[in-house]
């Protein structure tokens, strides 16, 4: 048996009864790895060294009677957008290509504290913007499915880590569907928890208002034990919510009987690719075979979503990104006469085109002039749209749509078009803008065997009741239990 | 044509909390460069600001005694310019929805009580220090980076440099009285910007404004605007246009000179600040603040006037520091002479202090001293004069002035059998000032006193004294 290909709560219960131990997951692990890896790419900085160090420690802690909790000793791979003491982050740039933190975020932290095991850092769009994983400066990251293909993004390299077996859970984040359209991308499971429902704390902003930090896992059971870790308030976040954590573990229960599930009308929309639509049919008759009944729900600002959200991560953004000026670390260019051509120097050739394009954007949005017709517009639209969501759920539990229009494009097919880019994200954007949690899981192939995800909306702070729809779903389809060609390789 | 001023200040005053305002590093003056330092300040990547709440309660506090409406819902705006001295090049400040605003000062001045608006009052962080080698480099010391401010905005409602000086004088007080902020110019706990035009009198439009940046004194304040508005004038008079621009105060050479123009001027693209949540208080949470408000030095005053009968000028001397006025109280309340205790406290114990500010624990006489030295006047122990000594013989001391009155036997003579024998031996020792006084020549008994006091050792007490002589002569 590969122990690499087994999910946490598996290899859980085999360090439970003494059947293996951490360092035996953390080298099937770090095997898999050196085995795939050239292929794949999906690390920008792996660490095997300090994660034998901590299995090591972990085993040792078990044989001295330690409790072994949910996640002890099981091999994980941070998005490199999350701060990390003493590995460098590199958020996918260039300008912060030597940048080691002196602290590490607080949900990281979390799991670090429950003996989880660090095996680097992986790749992601710069900065977090993209939906391709094209647009990082440490190179692309391939798709475990088809290595022509692009993994998704932001979060392309924890979704290409997962669905290679390179590691066993990872953590991904999440401003406008960075990780459920790469867990769609991949076939696995990726959740967009609340905002505000795990702290930020750790992770370099790309949209302040929209970040979140979430699991990405084999199955629904492992996104539901990373959420137990995750959740809850931090005194270091004043945006994260401070209230009572469930175990959302309760939630998975294999029971939809009489629960209503929202279909969005305007998310059924002509463009989408037919692979994608019969998937959904498919997974909506799935559920309602189950017991679950459908009803169809009008979202009427949805088809402004997209620009909304484009007016305000790209003006948060524009500031987030002011502190990169080469004064105090960072890319720091070679030659320069004084300050401000320093920081023009420094910044034009630490960043890249994105992450430029987006500043110069949300620049012009915020200025004197623009604010009220761009910024404080949008701001408004996003309260309309929030406002969708909870009329919405005064009819229904959750909402279903699809995760991405298509299954995963080729690599290079739309780099050169933004606004083709930015269309990845129109089924998960207005997600992040209503703060409201999602989960992308899998729910089908395309006909070139490429994975399909179907998204699941939930109300506000309410991810217990989108456990519940994805874990029944899951139990009754195998689909997560397809394992990449990639993955198959290693075997 | 004549032409009138109009100012508005905008005072930039650092909160003495012990923390910073969005991380836990200290806030302590003077320390080494960048040793009080934390990713947070810092501005690393990754890491969120948390509003220190002792800033938001002293912000509230100065609001309500500048009479301001408090603001249930407030936010925070970042405000966008690149300095090394920002480290996130953003300042976290507040733009459209202050803690505190529509308020205003009475502020006295030579034409009576001026009433200045404050316009509003905005919490924020402090920036760094740039320090110049003077060979090319700059270093950055981000100690202060994150300090609480408190910008006090007025509204152009002053119209000398000296109500300015005055507004500036008064709130300082104000803001030392509140323990807000510790008032201190030179470490630049409080800074001072100003917005001034001129314009002919009895027009009401306003002039086109200039503003002045870096004005870090009381007599700045004053000179600086002075510059000014005779540059203004100067400029207009000429028949040319004032221009709106930035100017910065250059206190060595007592001018102001342009910074940047008003096309070179900062677009600061501010937009509410996302890593913090809006402030919402509660009218339970103002009440709270309110209820700790020390009383403040109007009504102490005023208060001073009209119980203790205190004339106004000592009302208004005694009430200039906080401490001073608890110092007044506190020996107040051991001896009830409020003249009495007023006037050794604003002759002998303010030429002591010497204009220092100083706490009530660092006076160099406690108010139980005072108190008693003035209580062995009033009982006619010891006279005013060697009162005097006295408290110059206790002063740093924590001695008694009853037990050291005794122990140096400074008791008065009172006994008037004692000093009628005094009185006999100096109108026999000096019988050409007795025959003036006898003559009409009152004044002359202004000597045969000092002679009799002398006689005493300075002990006898000069009333009885002048009254027995008075009565000797007239016999």
């Amino acid at each position: 048996m590969n122990l690499a290909g087994l999910t946490a709560h598996q290899l859980h219960e085999m360090l439970k009864k003494g059947e293996t131990t951490s360092t035996a997951i953390t080298e099937a692990v770090i095997k898999q790895i050196n085995q795939v890896e050239d292929k794949v790419h999906a690390f920008v900085t792996q660490t095997p060294e300090k994660a034998m160090e901590q299995a090591e420690k972990v085993d040792k802690a078990i044989q001295g009677g330690s409790p072994v909790k949910p996640l002890t000793g099981i091999p994980f791979a941070i998005k490199d957008v999350l701060c990390t003491n003493g590995i460098r982050t590199t958020c996918g740039s260039k300008i912060l290509e030597n940048f080691i933190p002196p602290y590490t975020g607080t949900a990281l932290q979390k799991l670090e504290n429950e003996g989880t095991v660090t095996l680097g850092k992986v790749n992601m769009d710069e900065f977090a913007m993209g939906s391709s994983t094209e647009t990082s400066y440490y190179g692309i990251t391939r798709n475990p499915w088809n290595l022509d293909t692009i993994p998704g993004g932001s979060s392309g390299g924890s979704a290409a880590a997962v669905a290679a077996d390179e590691c066993i859970i990872s953590i991904g984040t999440d401003t406008g569907g960075s990780i459920r359209q790469p867990a769609s991308c991949c076939g696995i499971v990726g959740l967009k928890p609340t905002y505000g429902r795990v702290s930020r704390f750790g992770l370099v902003a790309y949209a302040s208002s929209l970040d979140c930090i979430g699991p990405m896992t084999k199955d629904v059971t492992d996104a539901a034990l990373m959420m137990n870790i995750l959740a809850g308030h931090d005194s270091l976040d004043s945006t994260s919510a401070n209230m009572a954590v469930p175990d959302y573990t309760q939630s998975l229960v294999n029971d939809v009987k009489g629960l209503k599930i929202g279909i969005p009308k305007e998310y059924l929309i002509g463009g989408l690719d037919p692979d994608v639509e019969k998937a959904i049919k498919e997974a909506i008759k799935t559920l309602e075979s189950l017991g679950a009944t459908t009803v169809e729900i009008s979202l009427p600002h949805t088809e402004y979503a997209v620009a909304t959200y484009y007016l305000i991560a790209t003006a948060e953004a524009s500031a987030n990104l002011e502190r990169y000026d080469a004064v105090k670390y960072g890319y720091r260019t070679g030659e320069f006469d004084d300050l401000l051509d320093m920081y023009m120097k420094s910044r034009a050739e630490g960043f890249g085109r994105e992450v430029k394009r987006r500043i110069m954007l949300g620049t012009h949005v915020l200025s004197a002039g623009y604010y009220e017709a761009y910024y404080l517009k949008a701001q408004k639209v996003r309260t309309l749209i929030k406002q969708d969501f909870d009329n919405a759920f005064e009819k229904c539990d959750v909402l279903l749509t699809p995760t991405a229009p298509t299954a995963a494009f080729k690599i290079g097919e739309k780099m050169g078009d933004p606004l083709q880019m930015y269309l990845s994200d129109i089924f998960t954007i207005s997600v992040n803008l209503g703060g409201i949690p999602a989960m992308s899981l899998p729910c089908g192939f395309s006909k070139d065997k490429l994975p399909i995800g179907m998204q699941i909306m939930g109300r506000h702070f309410n991810e217990e009741m989108i456990f519940r729809v994805a874990y029944t779903f899951e139990q009754n389809t195998d689909y997560h239990t397809k394992k990449s060609p990639i993955a198959e390789l290693a075997k | 044509m004549e032409y009138e001023a109009i100012i508005g200040l905008e005072v930039h005053a650092q909160l003495n909390t012990k923390s910073k305002i969005f991380c836990s590093c200290s806030t302590e003056f003077g320390a080494e460069p960048n040793s009080h330092l934390c990713p947070i300040c810092a501005g690393y990547p990754g890491v969120l600001p948390v509003l220190n709440e002792e800033v938001l309660r002293k912000s509230i506090l100065t609001g309500l005694a500048l009479h301001c409406k408090i603001s249930d819902f407030s936010r925070f705006a970042r405000k966008n310019y690149f300095y090394p001295d920002l480290p996130k090049n953003y300042q976290v400040s507040q733009f459209e929805q202050p803690i505190c605003y529509e308020g205003y000062l009475d502020v006295p001045t030579e034409k009576g009580i001026r009433r200045i608006g404050v316009t509003r009052a905005h919490m924020e962080e402090d920036a760094g220090k740039l320090i110049h080698s003077g060979r090319g480099e700059s270093f950055v010391d981000l100690n202060r980076t994150g300090v609480p401010l408190l910008e006090i905005v007025s509204e152009p409602d002053i119209r000398t440099p000296d109500e300015a000086k005055e507004y500036m004088q008064m709130l300082c007080s104000l803001l030392k009285y509140l323990d807000v902020c510790d008032g201190n110019m030179e470490e630049g706990s409080l800074r001072c910007d100003a917005n001034v035009s001129i314009r002919p009198v009895g027009q009401k439009e306003f002039g086109t404004k200039a503003e002045v940046k870096n004005i870090n004194s009381f007599n700045f304040v004053k000179k600086a605007l002075e510059y000014e508005i005779k540059r203004q004038l100067e400029v207009v008079q000429d028949g040319g246009k004032i221009l709106q621009e930035t100017r910065l105060y250059d206190s060595d050479r007592n001018v102001t000179e342009s910074m940047r123009s008003k096309e070179q001027a900062h677009d600061y693209r501010y937009f509410p600040e996302p890593d913090l949540v809006p402030i919402e208080v509660s009218t339970e949470y103002i009440a709270e603040i309110k209820s700790k408000m020390p009383e403040l030095p109007w009504d102490r005053e005023a208060r001073f006037v009209k119980e203790l009968g205190l004339p106004d000028y000592d009302a208004h001397v005694l009430t200039s520091s906080r401490a001073l006025a608890e110092y007044f109280e506190e020996a107040l309340a051991i001896h009830n002479n409020p003249k009495g205790i007023a006037n050794w406290i604003m002759a002998e114990l303010m030429r002591e202090l010497s204009g220092r500010e100083t706490h009530l624990s660092e006076f160099p006489l406690s108010p139980r001293q005072l108190a008693g030295l003035v209580k062995l006047i009033d009982n006619q122990t010891i006279s005013g004069k060697m009162a005097k000594n006295v408290f110059a013989d206790i002063l740093k001391t924590d001695k008694d002035p009853e037990a050291y009155v005794k122990e140096k036997g400074l008791v008065q003579i009172t006994d008037s059998s004692a000093i009628e024998k005094m009185i006999e031996e100096v109108i026999a020792a000096n019988p050409k000032a007795v025959e003036e006084y006898k003559g009409g020549k009152e004044g002359a008994i202004n000597s045969l006193v000092g002679q009799a006091m002398k006689a005493s050792k300075g002990k006898a007490n000069p009333q009885m004294v002048r009254d027995l002589l008075l009565k000797k002569l007239t016999e």
